[in-house]
């Protein structure tokens, strides 16, 4: 099928699998209304749960069409290229682990099932638009879509006053960067007369529209999308939002809306302005190189997990970030690669977390898994894969996914960037294998009854089970996921002239 | 037996056969009770050694440099293969390994009490690791499993260790980590630049990446970055410091599979991937001399220190420094004769070691302690325990008639024939070993039984001799007969001397890369390729014997029975490689 966008019918082809997402958003928060009615049981969540994931299921079906589907609309607001189709199988990952690892949370936590799942699936379409549009102001338009799902996610736990705390500055903050990004915005349509990427990439590379309000514009936008993905210094409100939100929104957070900001970004900073590489290059450089040294040094000496977590969450953004410094189509896949493989191990550590902190979510501390794994040795062995996974460690998806990225880091010749980075992953053993040592390491103390209140129900095992295969599995035949992200990276990158020395 | 081998097709699944067996054996050991997972593990690793020996009977030290070679692509985006091969260095790292494992299982039947089936499969997964960094002939699979055999270490020696066990456990990680890291980068800087000259399609493949040409300051650099991460493996002296108390702090098998394999696999990698791969960087005079000074210091200061530990076990530690400066003389040294001593060295530490910290561990079992002052008389009250102990002492301080006595001399006498007076500082550390050892020897053995406890302590029993005799008996065998090692050895030597030195790119590896670019380059490492066009074409090889490549590849006859040269269907005659007895 081919569209080209003459008739408006060819927009909903486009969006088919966005568009059954948000239909699918209501029929599950309709249903929750009318459960809302009943005296709702516990573990009531399960059902409307499987709804949701029919909808991710259907949304996948769509978005697996979509490959037979070409268009030759350059103009388009929406495209249908290997990138977009890769991020949404991404985002739909992503969401279905998610619900997965909420079912029996809601439940137990006695949230609304129906508004939780429904925020989470009206997210997720805001992220398919993010990593498909080409206009700025669709992008703008999905990226506050998804961003208020993550609001409200993060506050849902309306009975705990962190969820409440983290909820609201997660609020302000992002509120302020979406400020910045609107504002960067509307300069760069000053300066170019162009919200369409592909028009202010050819503007700005016949050199029109040169100027202040340009280069104020793009900075503006790169601070909104710094702000997003949580890189140095801009990442002061992760660890609390983090911290405070509901376990599985924290997943969600760090897993999928990082991968959404950073697919947008990848996308405007590559379409619209890779002209000014040599402007933007060194900002990004700077960034990653203080994000990487940074959160990993703060992560150290985390002693709650959930914080530490979110230290390495920020830490991964940065070794995606060498992958935008790079800007080569190597480096651009080894990012998506590196982002579906980042989804997977982290909702997987982040459910080993949910599983062991308990009811009331108290078993946070380091201290809480002493001895842990010769009590639970199936969930720590898991937890230890999921580690070695973040850490990078061979054998595991997280190995060949920083491989990717070191390879388009040393293509580009970054070579104090892809020494940063492995010195980076060092310090990340130290606090990774930290956990390890906790877990086989010390003796439990003398109190705990063997495996009290550790509590994995069925869902939230095949969630552990299905990531650690996966990341097993791409450690050792990465093959054919290595040739799709390459593909899906078509198009997302410069040929440029290698610059040598050793800081931008 | 070689025609034995050659019936059941050994050759073919040896070496795949050695690196995943383990992991069945970790799958019964895991699924086995906690009595049983001991004798499971023993059993297991005995018959895989047993497999092992068919190597020195397959391994034909008269024919192709590598030999029982496979290759299979992996990562094809990438160009990863799984390839698989050996020559005369791997060879006896691999045999070493495959022998130590039991032994030091049945070594560690008493000692191991507690979590017995995550010991024995973590011991199983180190196997497989060890196994396959001496076996790959792929530099990243090299890779993945010289990073996979941190994580069992590292379990081994956090759960199972001694007091300080944690800190040792994470600086031995940390240690490696980073130096293998950096290699990292470096191995993907040589991927790239390799890619790079064959327009494109990149390869990971030892003969790929062979030859890469790299500037002097590329090397250099590149150098740096492999000898960090071998140099903390071997340890060469000022990166050492990890491996006291990696080894005071490891459960006894763990010290030994670390001093006896795992210490192995750093010089293993200068011998196989920094030299021949940065061979002018190598033969430096600088890069030499720095190399050779780090060597001679770490023979002299680590026999210094050894001396005044009140530990035992330390001291063993320390004299692995000690060693493994011998090596690393021998091997920049880069005559025949240097290497070959260096890795009969090797050999011969990883055995005589090795039974050392099993004596320790046994006399640790008895007594609780391994300070020297609380020993003292045993051999009066444990005779056969004494007689090994003294062996093994001396093997380790190198007496003539002993396995240590060959690789030093050897070593010493390759490094003379270059660099006299490095080879004469380097041999006072035979005296200091003697200083270091034959004191300890005297305190716990000999002097007055003084202590009670020590008057009712237990000699050896039969399967702690069954542990020790194999390793005493090597210790002579091996002191009396190095030829049939020696031999298997000098081919695989002799083709990186003689590539490396004086920047000739010469001998049997040269003719080998030259063989893989020309010949069978297309058969095995694009698949892709449309048949029919190789059919057509047909080759000459550098021998001047035209052959055409069938559409589908079947071996004839005369061709099953040479072994096929790397890693395809030419066949060639084997004239050109330099075979034992042309020395000098």
């Amino acid at each position: 099928m081919n569209l080209d966008f003459a008739s408006n019918a060819d927009y909903f082809f486009a969006l088919a699998p966005e568009i059954l997402l948000s239909i699918w958003a209501m029929v599950v928060l309709l249903a929750g209304v009318r459960k809302e009615s009943d005296s709702r049981p516990p573990g009531e969540g399960t059902t409307l749960g499987w709804l949701s994931l029919v909808g991710l299921l259907l949304a996948a079906m769509a978005n697996g069409w979509l490959y037979g589907v070409t268009q030759d609309a350059p103009g388009a607001m929406i495209t249908i290229d290997g990138f977009r189709l890769f991020a949404n199988w991404l985002f739909i990952l992503g969401a279905g682990l998610t619900i997965l690892v909420s079912m029996s949370y809601v439940g137990r936590q006695r949230l609304q099932s129906g508004e939780f799942y429904s925020l989470i699936l009206l997210a997720t379409v805001g992220m398919m638009v993010m990593g498909g549009t080409r206009n700025l102001i669709l992008l703008f338009l999905a990226l506050e879509t998804m961003s208020i799902g993550a609001y409200v996610l993060t506050a849902f736990n309306r009975r705990d006053r962190r969820s409440a705390e983290g909820g609201l500055k997660y609020f302000l903050l992002g509120s302020f960067s979406s400020g910045f990004l609107l504002y960067g915005i509307a300069l760069v349509w000053g300066a170019t007369g162009s919200v369409h990427l592909p028009e202010i990439g050819a503007t700005v590379a016949a050199g029109a529209g040169l100027s202040g309000l340009l280069l104020a514009g793009m900075a503006l936008l790169l601070i909104g999308f710094a702000f997003k993905i949580a890189a140095v210094p801009f990442h002061m409100w992760t660890p609390d939002v983090y911290e405070g939100a509901p376990m599985p929104a924290t997943a969600f957070m760090a897993a999928a809306v990082k991968a959404a900001s950073f697919v947008a970004f990848v996308r405007v900073f590559l379409e619209a302005f890779p002209a000014l590489y040599e402007s933007w290059y060194p900002v990004v450089w700077w960034l990653a190189a203080l994000t990487m040294i940074v959160a990993n040094l703060i992560a150290l000496s985390q002693a709650n997990i959930k914080r530490m977590l979110a230290y390495s969450s920020v830490a991964h953004g940065g070794y995606l970030l060498v992958a935008l410094a790079a800007a080569s189509q190597l480096a651009t896949a080894g990012l998506l690669f590196y982002l579906l493989v980042y989804t997977i191990m982290n909702i997987g550590a982040f459910a080993i977390v949910m599983v062991v902190s308990g009811h009331s979510e108290e078993r946070l501390q380091l201290d809480d898994y002493s001895g842990f794994g010769w009590q639970q040795p199936t969930l720590a062995v898991l937890f230890t894969i999921f580690l070695l996974s973040l850490a990078g460690f061979p054998g595991t998806g997280g190995f060949m996914a920083k491989i990717y990225l070191l390879q388009g880091a040393v293509d580009s010749q970054l070579w104090t960037l892809a020494i940063l980075l492995v010195l980076a992953t060092v310090v990340s053993y130290y606090y990774y294998l930290r956990v390890a040592w906790y877990m086989w390491m010390r003796d439990a103390p003398a109190e705990t009854t063997e495996g009290a209140g550790y509590w994995a129900p069925i869902p939230v095992q095949m969630v552990l089970l299905l990531s650690a295969g996966v990341l097993l599995y791409l450690g050792i035949f990465p093959g054919g996921l290595l040739d799709g992200a390459l593909a899906g990276a078509e198009g997302l990158g410069l040929a440029r002239e290698p610059f040598f020395g050793f800081l931008p | 037996m070689t025609a034995l081998l050659q019936a059941i097709g050994y050759e073919a699944w040896a070496l795949h056969a050695l690196i995943w067996l383990p992991l069945v054996g970790l799958a019964a050991v895991l699924l086995s009770s906690e009595e049983r997972a001991r004798q499971i593990a023993f059993g297991w690793t005995s018959a895989l050694f047993v497999l092992s020996l068919g190597l020195w009977w397959s391994f034909d030290p008269g024919g192709e440099l590598f030999q029982l070679t496979s290759r299979t692509d992996w990562i094809s985006a990438w160009g990863v293969s799984y390839a698989l091969g050996v020559d005369g260095i791997s060879l006896f790292m691999i045999l070493l390994t495959t022998l130590t494992m039991p032994l030091a299982i049945l070594g560690a039947f008493r000692y191991i009490r507690e979590r017995q089936r995550a010991f024995y499969a973590l011991m199983l997964l180190l196997q497989t690791g060890i196994i396959g960094v001496f076996a790959s002939m792929d530099l990243f699979l090299f890779y993945v499993f010289f990073e996979l055999t941190l994580v069992p270490m590292y379990f081994i020696i956090g759960v199972w260790g001694g007091e300080r066990r944690v800190y040792a456990a994470i600086k031995f990680f940390l240690y490696t980590a980073v130096g293998s890291l950096l290699m990292l980068v470096a191995i993907l800087y040589v991927y790239m630049q390799a890619r790079m000259a064959a327009g494109g399609a990149g390869s990971f493949f030892y003969l790929d990446l062979l030859g890469t040409s790299l500037t002097l300051g590329e090397q250099l650099w590149l150098l740096a970055a492999f000898a960090l991460a071998f140099a903390i493996k071997v340890p060469i002296f000022p990166l050492h410091t990890w491996l006291p108390d990696a080894h005071v702090e490891a459960p006894t098998p763990g010290s030994v599979v670390l001093a006896a394999v795992l210490l192995k696999m750093g010089t293993y990698g200068f011998l196989r991937f920094v030299l021949p791969f940065f061979p002018d960087a190598a033969i430096h005079p600088t890069v030499v001399m720095v190399m050779l000074t780090l060597g001679v210091i770490g023979i002299v200061y680590a026999a210094w220190v050894a001396a005044v530990q009140p530990d035992a076990k330390k001291l063993v530690a320390y004299t692995s420094v000690a060693h493994m400066g011998f090596v690393v003389l021998g091997i920049f040294a880069l005559t025949v004769n240097g290497i070959q001593g260096g890795l009969f060295v090797m050999i011969s530490h990883g055995i005589s070691t090795g039974a050392l910290f099993l004596l320790l561990g046994m006399l640790y079992e008895r007594r609780h302690t391994r300070e020297i002052e609380a020993f003292g008389g045993l051999a009066k009250v444990a005779p056969l325990m004494a007689t090994a102990f003294v062996i093994t002492a001396l093997a380790s301080i190198g007496l003539p008639g002993t396995s240590g006595f060959i690789g030093e001399f050897l070593a010493l006498l390759g490094t003379f024939e270059r660099y006299p007076v490095i080879a004469f500082i380097g041999a006072t550390g035979v005296i200091f070993a003697a200083y270091y050892m034959l004191p300890m020897v005297q305190r716990i053995l000999f002097n007055q039984l003084e202590r009670e406890e020590n008057r009712t302590l237990p000699d050896l029993t039969p399967r702690e001799i069954a542990v020790l005799g194999p390793l005493l008996a090597l210790m002579i065998i091996l002191g009396v007969f190095p030829t049939p090692v020696l031999e298997r050895m000098e081919p695989g030597v002799r083709a990186i001397v003689e590539y490396v030195d004086e920047g000739a790119r010469g001998g049997a590896l040269a003719t080998l890369k030259r063989e893989h670019e020309t010949g069978t380059a297309e058969l095995v490492q694009e698949p892709r390729t449309p048949r029919v066009e190789q059919a057509e074409l047909g080759r000459t090889s550098h021998h001047g014997e035209r052959y055409s490549p069938a559409p589908s590849w079947t071996p004839s006859p005369e061709m099953a029975a040479n072994r096929p040269p790397w890693p395809g269907p030419v066949n060639l005659p084997v004239t050109t490689v330099f075979t034992h007895g042309d020395q000098g």
